[in-house]
């Protein structure tokens, strides 16, 4: 529940209105696809019935003039909005620094498996984030995956990614 | 009367070892998620269902309600002692919680709220109770276009009641919409938005996006306020717990007036967090004490937190009744009916009298057995909160990874998991309501199914929907809902014309 600044620009931030806007005309867009992609499949009556395309094409409808009261109603209070802040760049750090590291490891589960990308994940955020010395990392960012295996692999029987190392072990 | 009778019944089907113990692990599981932020009540249910696929229906919903209870519990926990709502429905306890915790009286604040909860809890199940079999058997009187109309209905009142504004909250539903047509149209067996790819033919599950857009976009916000869990010192013991009793009947109105808000907004589709400020809002208004509210007033606990839970508890009527979920967590719930092939309706009431009932029993006994575990062991939960978030931050994306992959066993949920956390960190600050999207990309196919059956019904004409007098009053209803916001604009601005007035009249008093 971040309050809203008004210190604006002079903090390095994100002014919301652009937000608002780049958002609305994302919506827009996303509207307008969809309206293409029904007339494409047909959003009118069949021989048998409406088409695959007609109630996408209504939801398609609503989500650009949703789109389009947004985007006008921020360019209407476009002067109003100067200065509201949203998010500067004290405060992007952070996320920034979870969102990242998240994505990379995302992306690592596909080659070195989900035990082992969890290990590392955990194990990185100990390390540089809360400044954990070796035993107390190790034994949360290999206990966790550890947990987890048991817990998946071999109670629930519910098979999770796996990587290169996994395979050595005969998995 | 027959109810009562299926009622024991149900009571044998949830007494049993293996369903009990399902049930205590359901309460620790979701206290332990009501208390972590990040893992919310449908996130932390999402997360789970995948899990309980191996399980007989009757005990997976068990243990999935019993976690959805879990997490009403918990959401209190930190909101008391941490200011930090666990849940969404929590915040309005911290307006008086946290200044209770504050003063040194967090065993009362905490006491009051459990205790608050389970009453608003037990009221909403013996609504559930005694109105589910009326409910469906009126509900077999539904066609497609009934449907569609209650529906309908939903969509409308959150559009007309949602705090956000209208356009951005009618955005999100047309979004959850649009995702829930992605992929194979069953009718036409025609592809629809999937632009040549074929990992979207199965479209978008709404399991993905509840963890994504409540999970990993809850943490991402969190990380903006930098993280530290101040918190306050949890302590309760048996006295504290016997004193504030003592207290709590002096509010039985209160308690009352929250309860039937709880049902109203749990059965409408309104859902705990609505519901939870409204009935703070009333107990506020209609207090002698005004201005000790958000200065550790015990009714400002007790007023959110029994409304919160009734209106919990209750969304689970129209859920198992119409198959229209009145909460993101019962939405999930839904999604896990219907999985495991169980239709939710009247059909439900005479086809699995063993499963309905035992879930209703389970509602007793898992709110009483909640009541007894979220009093004896707070330390532990206020304990876990210390954990530095550098710990805990990692393991909860782990989790919700892990969630994510193992809905289809599909890599390419995980990767929509984290667009939706994107998406879900811009649309929270942006103030865009994920309620809707969630129940929009739910409840899309069905209402599009009813939609087209009451079009191929009436041949293309929309005066199906006001066909017969239920269908019209419903839907007149839904409409009015829908303009809600301009006839509340329009009041306001003849309201303020009023009141400028001539010389010498009096100012208006609002």
């Amino acid at each position: 529940m971040a309050p809203e600044t008004h210190d604006g620009a002079a903090e390095g931030g994100t002014e919301t209105r652009w937000v608002e806007l780049v958002v609305a005309l994302l919506i827009c867009a996303g509207g307008v696809l969809v309206m293409f992609d029904s007339a494409r499949v047909g959003a009118t009556w069949g021989s048998d019935g409406p088409q695959a395309g007609y109630f996408p094409m209504l939801t398609g409808t609503c989500l650009l003039a949703a789109g389009v009261w947004i985007a006008v109603a921020t360019l209407y209070r476009w002067r109003k909005l100067a200065g509201v802040t949203f998010v500067t760049g004290e405060q992007m750090k952070p996320v920034m620094a979870m969102l990242l590291p998240t994505i990379a490891y995302i992306v690592a589960i596909r080659f070195i498996g989900i035990y082992l990308a969890s290990a590392i994940f955990i194990g990185a955020f100990m390390v540089w984030k809360g400044r954990y010395r070796m035993p107390a990392t190790l034994s949360v960012s290999l206990g966790v995956p550890a947990a987890m295996f048991l817990l998946f692999e071999i109670w629930f029987l519910v098979p999770l990614p796996k990587g290169p190392l996994e395979r050595m072990l005969g998995y | 009367m027959e109810d009562i009778g299926n009622l024991m019944q149900g009571f044998a089907v949830a007494l049993s070892w293996k369903n009990l113990l399902f049930m205590l692990v359901g309460i620790l599981l979701g206290v332990l998620i009501g208390v972590l932020p990040g893992l919310g009540g449908a996130n932390g249910v999402a997360i789970l269902l995948p899990l309980t696929f191996t399980m007989p229906p009757t005990s997976a919903i068990i243990m999935l309600s019993c976690i959805y209870w879990g997490a009403l519990f918990g959401g209190a926990i930190t909101s008391i002692l941490f200011n930090i709502p666990g849940e969404p429905w929590s915040v309005a306890t911290t307006f008086d919680g946290y200044p209770m915790a504050q003063q040194g009286r967090a065993g009362e604040a905490m006491t009051a709220a459990f205790t608050s909860s389970f009453v608003g809890a037990f009221v909403a199940v013996l609504v559930i109770t005694f109105l589910a079999p009326l409910v469906a058997r009126f509900a077999l009187k539904f066609g497609p276009p009934e449907y569609f109309s209650v529906q309908f209905l939903t969509f409308c009142s959150f559009i007309g009641m949602s705090r956000e504004p209208p356009a951005k909250t009618i955005a999100a539903m047309m979004l959850g919409f649009a995702l829930a047509a992605v992929g194979l149209d069953t009718v036409t067996g025609q592809l629809r938005m999937t632009f040549g790819h074929t990992e979207l033919l199965q479209g978008f599950d709404f399991l993905i996006a509840v963890i994504g857009l409540f999970g990993l976009g809850e943490i991402l916000l969190t990380m903006e306020e930098g993280l530290a869990f101040k918190g306050t010192k949890g302590k309760i013991d048996a006295k504290i717990v016997w004193e504030t009793w003592k207290k709590l009947p002096r509010y039985w109105a209160t308690s009352l007036r929250s309860c039937l808000i709880g049902c109203w907004m749990g059965i409408t589709p309104g859902g705990a967090t609505p519901a939870s400020f409204m009935s703070y809002g009333m107990a506020r208004r209609m207090s002698k004490q005004k201005d000790t509210f958000g200065k550790g007033n015990i009714e400002g606990v007790v007023a959110p937190e029994t409304a919160a839970h009734a209106a919990g508890t209750s969304a689970l009527l129209p859920m198992l009744t119409l198959g229209i979920p009145g909460s993101p967590t019962a939405a999930v719930l839904l999604g896990g009916l219907l999985i495991w092939g169980l239709q939710p309706g009247p059909l439900l009431f005479v086809e699995k009298k063993e499963f309905v009932w035992g879930l209703i029993a389970s509602m007793y006994l898992g709110n009483i057995a909640g009541l007894i575990i979220v009093l004896t062991t707070v330390p532990w939960w206020a304990a876990i909160l210390r954990i530095p978030f550098s710990i805990i931050a990692p393991v909860i994306v782990v989790i919700c990874a892990v969630g994510a992959y193992t809905v289809h066993n599909n890599m390419f949920d995980v990767y929509m998991m984290v667009v939706f956390g994107i998406a879900g960190y811009f649309f929270k600050k942006l103030r865009y309501p994920l309620a809707p999207l969630v129940l929009a990309l739910v409840l899309g196919d069905m209402a599009e199914t009813s939609f087209r059956q009451s079009m191929l019904l009436s041949g293309g004409s929309v005066a199906i929907f006001w066909s017969n007098g239920l269908v019209g009053t419903i839907m007149t209803l839904a409409v009015v809902l829908l303009l809600w916001p301009l006839v509340s604009l329009v009041i306001d601005a003849m309201k303020r014309r009023g009141g400028g007035g001539g010389p010498g009249t009096a100012p208006s008093t609002a």
